[in-house]
């Protein structure tokens, strides 16, 4: 963690400063649309120095466009895309960046070491061949070419090729997509080496185990748009637990009141309360509540219980409308 | 949180060595890449040396044409051959595959400079060019009997190899419209028919009065007469028509490269 925090200064109040990592990269109120599709819509979020943020939602959300954008590789229909300050097009704000992007097929007659030779070449200030080898755990098959690789050491050659150039700031869109258990855990291990280094890191996944493995801060994303934000433990007590439902003619406000409680959704006089802990909340909901009937309890797994948290939200947006 | 962004220094141009040396290495990996790809080094080199051992030393070995041994005649046609093919897979093919695939967005996501990509494709298929026309000299001064002075020997190779810019620019072209399962059916769709109407697999004089006139029409047949004029067997037109038809052909395809180009960084960056 090298010299990142940075004293900065509040508009209006002069003589109060405060210290926070500084911004590397974000999107500033973004949309982007593909003919009708609105890919993104007004979606802001950034990564600060030193951080690893998960970009967590399902197939179709927006993450690679949104990792697209971050590189360039997309202009927005509007809003600002800003890296180190620049905008991302500049093809010399790239030299500071890594990415590890979804790719069908990679030259497949190139060996391990060659291939990493060539993008080091494109930075100014690479790292050594054996660093980046050791790094990505292919000391042993930097000779092989890239054809006979197993999955997750093609996995394993893209993060190489993503970090060679010892960027500061790093994209990993779907790093694991598609890789059995163990080459996913090593994967693991190798990303979080890297944030040890101090790297800035996005990393995109659908897999909500994937972000609370690794990350600092998880920002969800589901149909464009950003639906929760905060630590990995603070989106998991909005996801994880229970489930109540019932009927009863107790307010929102007051069941959100209830003892750890995290969501409440209440359609006419049906409400599912999503809790940390469903004991607490339910003898509270008794005592309140005589006439409450039809108490279901069911309990969420974790990715029921992100699935459940992307379509409350669309729920919410349809009653809203409504 | 701007004014803490806007801190960051400036970001310096690459010094022109360093860029020297990407573009090296860019057509080093390429030539690595497609040496090792036996489906395009062993086709590429193969079919026009096969044609050529067959059709000249074999069948025809101590014919004479319009002056000149038919072995040396065919060094020219097979040559065009050869270098037509070299271009048209060396560059349409990889590129299809790579920008449909998308390892050309990994490579446009780095820092490399985007026009060292398409300049490794030609200067690789270059190098494959040249190799096929080397290998037909040797045949042929070893078993065909052919004598060329040094001096008619590097005419006739330069004339070749920088005879199939043209073609490299037409492979680009079609690499930016064809995907990547149909861009060798598409190749050899135009390659096979386009060098036989253009006098590469059987003399000129000897096609039908029809493919005669069709081949002035056809950008291989010039640059088969440009070969054959090196050797002294061309068809007594002006090489200056057949360098025009042939640069005006390279603008024609490097223009609808460029509309592949933006149609496609249209979709990525729009």
């Amino acid at each position: 963690m090298n010299a990142t925090m940075q004293a900065v200064p509040i508009p209006g109040k002069r003589e109060l400063t405060i210290t926070m990592p500084r911004v590397v990269a974000g999107l500033e109120r973004v949309s982007k649309n593909f003919d009708d599709i609105q890919a993104l819509k007004e979606v802001d979020f950034s990564i600060r120095s030193g951080e690893l943020v998960a970009l967590l939602g399902p197939n179709g959300a927006g993450k690679t466009t949104a990792v697209k954008l971050l590189l360039g590789l997309a202009r927005p229909t509007s809003g600002t895309v800003n890296i180190f300050g620049g905008n991302p097009v500049n093809p010399t704000t790239r030299v500071r960046v890594g990415a590890m992007l979804q790719v069908a097929r990679v030259p497949e007659t190139l060996r391990v070491r060659e291939h990493i030779e060539l993008f080091s070449s494109y930075y100014p200030a690479p790292m050594p061949l054996s660093e980046v080898l050791t790094l990505a755990g292919l000391e042993q098959i930097k000779n092989r070419l890239f054809g006979d690789l197993s999955g997750g050491q093609k996995q394993r050659v893209l993060f190489a090729l993503a970090i060679c150039g010892d960027p500061d700031l790093l994209f990993l869109d779907e790093p694991t997509v598609g890789l059995d258990v163990e080459a996913r855990r090593l994967l693991w291990a190798l990303i979080r080496r890297l944030r040890d280094c101090g790297k800035s890191i996005l990393l995109t996944t659908h897999y909500l185990e994937e972000a609370d493995a690794l990350a600092d801060r998880i920002v969800v994303i589901n149909r464009g748009q950003i639906i929760a934000e905060g630590s990995p433990a603070e989106i998991k007590s909005k996801t994880v637990g229970r489930k109540i439902r019932c009927k009863t003619n107790l307010d929102v406000a007051t069941l959100r009141a209830f003892p750890h409680v995290s969501e409440v959704v209440k359609q006419q006089d049906v409400c599912e309360i999503r809790v940390t802990e469903a004991e607490p909340a339910l003898r509270e909901l008794m005592l309140r509540d005589p006439a409450v009937s039809g108490i279901e309890v069911s309990s969420a797994g974790l990715e029921d219980a992100f699935l459940a948290l992307t379509q409350n939200m669309e729920s919410q947006n349809i009653s809203e409308r409504q | 949180m701007t004014t803490a962004a806007a801190t960051y220094p400036m970001l310096q141009t690459r010094p022109l060595d360093r860029t020297l040396a990407i573009y090296f290495n860019e057509v080093r990996a390429e030539f690595l890449t497609r040496l090792r790809l036996r489906a395009y080094s062993l086709s590429t080199v193969g079919f026009p040396v096969m044609f050529y051992v067959l059709f000249g030393l074999v069948l025809n070995r101590n014919e004479v044409i319009v002056g000149t041994r038919f072995t040396t005649y065919l060094i020219a046609t097979y040559g065009t051959f050869g270098v037509m093919g070299a271009s048209l897979f060396g560059t349409a093919a990889g590129l299809a595959a790579e920008r449909g695939l998308g390892w050309l967005q990994v490579k446009r996501a780095s820092p490399m400079p985007p026009f060292a990509y398409f300049l490794a494709k030609v200067a690789m298929s270059m190098i494959f060019s040249t190799i096929v026309i080397l290998l037909l000299f040797t045949l042929g001064v070893a078993f065909g009997g052919v004598r060329l002075g040094m001096v008619e020997a590097i005419k006739l190779l330069a004339t070749l190899v920088l005879g199939s810019l043209p073609f490299c620019a037409m492979g680009l072209a079609i690499g930016y419209f064809t995907g990547p399962n149909s861009a060798p059916a598409i190749i050899n769709l135009i390659y096979l028919p386009l060098s036989f109407c253009s006098g590469l697999w059987v003399p000129i004089m000897f096609l039908p009065k029809f493919f005669q006139q069709l081949a002035h029409a056809l950008p291989p047949y010039h640059l088969a007469q440009l070969a054959l004029s090196t050797v002294g067997a061309g068809q007594h037109e002006s090489n200056w028509v057949h360098w025009e038809v042939l640069l005006g052909f390279t603008l024609i395809c490097m223009g609808v490269a460029r509309v592949g180009f933006q149609r496609d960084e249209g979709k990525m960056y729009g």
